[in-house]
């Protein structure tokens, strides 16, 4: 590698300057606000986690993690996600007080990247994790809260895509009996092959409906009616189930008021394992990626050793900033510029306005090398300067 | 409805697609191809066009500057995009194969292969057990056998013409290939309607093709 120059960062990393760090600001008081609101208590958790415990739970792919190693050479990790933290955190103390818990958070997640820019490798996280309640009442209200924490930041356009992993092993299971078959299958959605998963059903040894069931089953999007075609290409009860928790949690989002945002997407398989049942994304105009995503991880608190049934979601800050595109500066800083002779005035004038809520920049004429570059940026400008009174620009 | 942006191929896969795609009937601009404007915009068909080197389609479509690309599965395998694949448009077929001068083996100390697909070569010889060295080139790769860069060669073959031509011969083949359309994941629900009404029509369109 060729020797870095001083203003070179690692890849992935970026600068928050000030005028993103204000609508930043502005985005995450909205969404905390929100959660807060609906009663979840907001927690931190260390950066640096044991790759063992947490990188191991986590829903994050080993080659994304960044690792190090300790003094005694334990590897650790940067957290990928805050779901995991959470979890220990709950599992080993948290849930021995109330349950369910509600807990929120936001703070910056890590994930390496392969490729080229225009990917983050630290991203500020913000979401929600519901632990210790099983009702479908946990899923729709983790969802209606996502419903109300995207509208809080201001977002008008957006969507989420509702699935069911149970309904997708159980059709799986039932037309090709095998658990490595299952996993075939649902690594081309996992990709989001379709090609490759119709080559892969015509290839099969199965009967011309079976295969007709697993190809119609790539079609299963849109509205609610598309769980009625779901209930045709599924037997027994296991399938009928998860329909039925789709149904009840739309039918809770309706009582919410938040159905509109809420399509189904049946083939959705975020990740290949991790979660349980509910799965869901969310997504915004204007940004080429999901803005957030979350479901059921009933599995994830059992290996801290407090299993428990939890359900969250979590958004990408910067996804939401490039959807919201650029807001509006609406307050702005009052300059005061004042001469060495006028100083007192000056300051009396700065701190009558500062007690008035107002932000004022207190700056020496002296120290300004071009003055109207300097207060371009300002709202307003007052002038102590020379013997004569102040004067308002 | 929302405008549908769509990312097309430069070159080999380009005038198949056009044609499927007026096939299919869609009004596309006769001079779509010469055109020295890179984005063209059919407001008839609420579409926007713009053509990018093949490699580069699937990346436009993973960051949602375009909505719905048409890329070679070569590409796909080679870039692992985030992406929909949607639909097998089965125009310009030809597959991925090894090939090198005929009757050699390979170095058994270090094999080295040369490719314009090193993910792809690297895969398919660490699936076969076998520990090669891969090197990355931008074309012409028939040349590095004849001048003795590597071993083997990974490249796209769609009638073996140019192969023969230079005295090399396939050993293996790796997989077919065809042209994909690919989808942006965020576009694939938030232009659910578009999109779907675009890929019904092709879908159709390639069915009826295949019945021919």
């Amino acid at each position: 590698m060729s020797k870095l120059l001083m203003f070179e960062k690692p890849v992935g990393m970026r600068d928050t300057l000030p005028h993103i760090y204000e609508t930043k600001r502005k985005v995450k008081e909205a969404a905390e606000g929100a959660m807060r609101s609906w009663g979840y208590r907001f927690i931190e958790t260390p950066a640096l986690e044991y790759y063992e415990t947490v990188g191991d739970a986590s829903a994050i792919l080993d080659r994304q993690l960044f690792k190090l190693l300790d003094q005694q050479g334990n590897t650790l990790v940067l957290r990928p996600d805050m779901t995991a933290p959470i979890a220990r955190v709950a599992a080993a103390k948290l849930l021995k007080e109330r349950v369910p818990l509600r807990l929120a958070y936001s703070a910056s997640v890590y994930r390496a990247q392969q490729r080229e820019g225009g990917r983050a490798a630290e991203f500020e996280q913000i979401g929600v994790e519901m632990i210790g309640d099983e009702t479908m009442s946990a899923d729709a209200e983790v969802i209606a809260l996502l419903v109300s924490v995207m509208k809080e930041t201001g977002l008008e356009k957006f969507q989420l895509s509702l699935g069911h992993i149970r309904f997708t092993d159980e059709l799986f299971r039932q037309i090709l009996g095998t658990e490595e078959r299952s996993e075939q299958l649902r690594r081309f959605l996992y990709e989001k092959n379709y090609v490759g998963y119709r080559e892969h059903v015509k290839n099969l040894p199965l009967s011309s409906i079976d295969k007709q069931r697993l190809l119609q089953f790539l079609h299963l999007s849109g509205g609610i009616s598309c769980l009625d075609e779901a209930a045709k290409l599924i037997e027994g009860s296991a399938g009928a189930e998860a329909l039925d928790e789709l149904r009840t949690v739309f039918g809770r989002l309706q009582e919410y008021g938040v159905d509109q945002y809420v399509t189904f997407d049946l083939p959705l398989v975020s990740h290949m394992s991790y979660y349980t049942g509910l799965v869901f994304e969310v997504y915004a105009d204007g940004v080429g990626a999901p803005v957030g995503n979350g479901g059921r991880y009933d599995d994830l608190l059992g290996k801290f050793g407090h299993p428990a049934g939890a359900t969250g979601f979590g958004l990408r800050v910067d996804f939401l900033l490039e959807a919201l595109g650029q807001l509006e500066d609406e307050a702005g800083v009052h300059c005061v510029l004042f001469s060495n002779e006028r100083r007192v005035e000056a300051i009396a004038e700065a701190q009558k306005r500062r007690a008035a809520g107002e932000c004022v920049l207190l700056q020496d004429v002296a120290g300004v090398k071009d003055v109207d570059s300097f207060t371009e940026s300002c709202k307003s400008v007052t002038f102590f300067v020379g013997k004569s009174s102040g004067g308002n620009v | 409805m929302s405008m549908l942006t769509i990312a097309m191929p430069k070159g080999r896969i380009f005038e198949e697609a056009a044609a499927l795609m007026q096939e299919a009937g869609y009004k596309l601009p006769p001079d779509l191809d010469e055109s020295r404007k890179l984005i063209i915009e059919v407001p008839e068909e609420n579409m926007r066009f713009f053509l990018a080197k093949p490699m580069d389609v699937a990346t436009y479509v993973e960051h949602g500057v375009a909505d719905v690309g048409i890329a070679g599965k070569d590409v796909l395998l080679e870039e692992e995009r985030d992406v929909y694949e949607l639909l097998d448009l089965k125009i310009s077929p030809c597959y991925l194969a090894v090939a090198g001068l005929p009757d050699t083996a390979l170095n058994e100390v270090a094999p080295k292969i040369a490719t314009k697909y090193p993910t792809v070569a690297s895969a398919y010889f660490r699936e076969k057990g076998e520990q090669v060295e891969i090197i990355k080139l931008n074309g012409s790769i028939e040349l590095a056998p004849l001048i003795g860069l590597s071993d083997r060669i990974v490249d796209i073959v769609s009638t073996g013409r140019t192969l023969r031509e230079n005295g090399l011969v396939e050993y293996e083949t790796i997989v077919g290939i065809t042209s994909r359309l690919i989808v942006n994941p965020v576009s694939y629900r938030m232009k659910n309607e578009e999109i779907s009404t675009f890929v019904n029509r092709l879908t159709d369109t390639i069915e009826e093709k295949a019945v021919r």
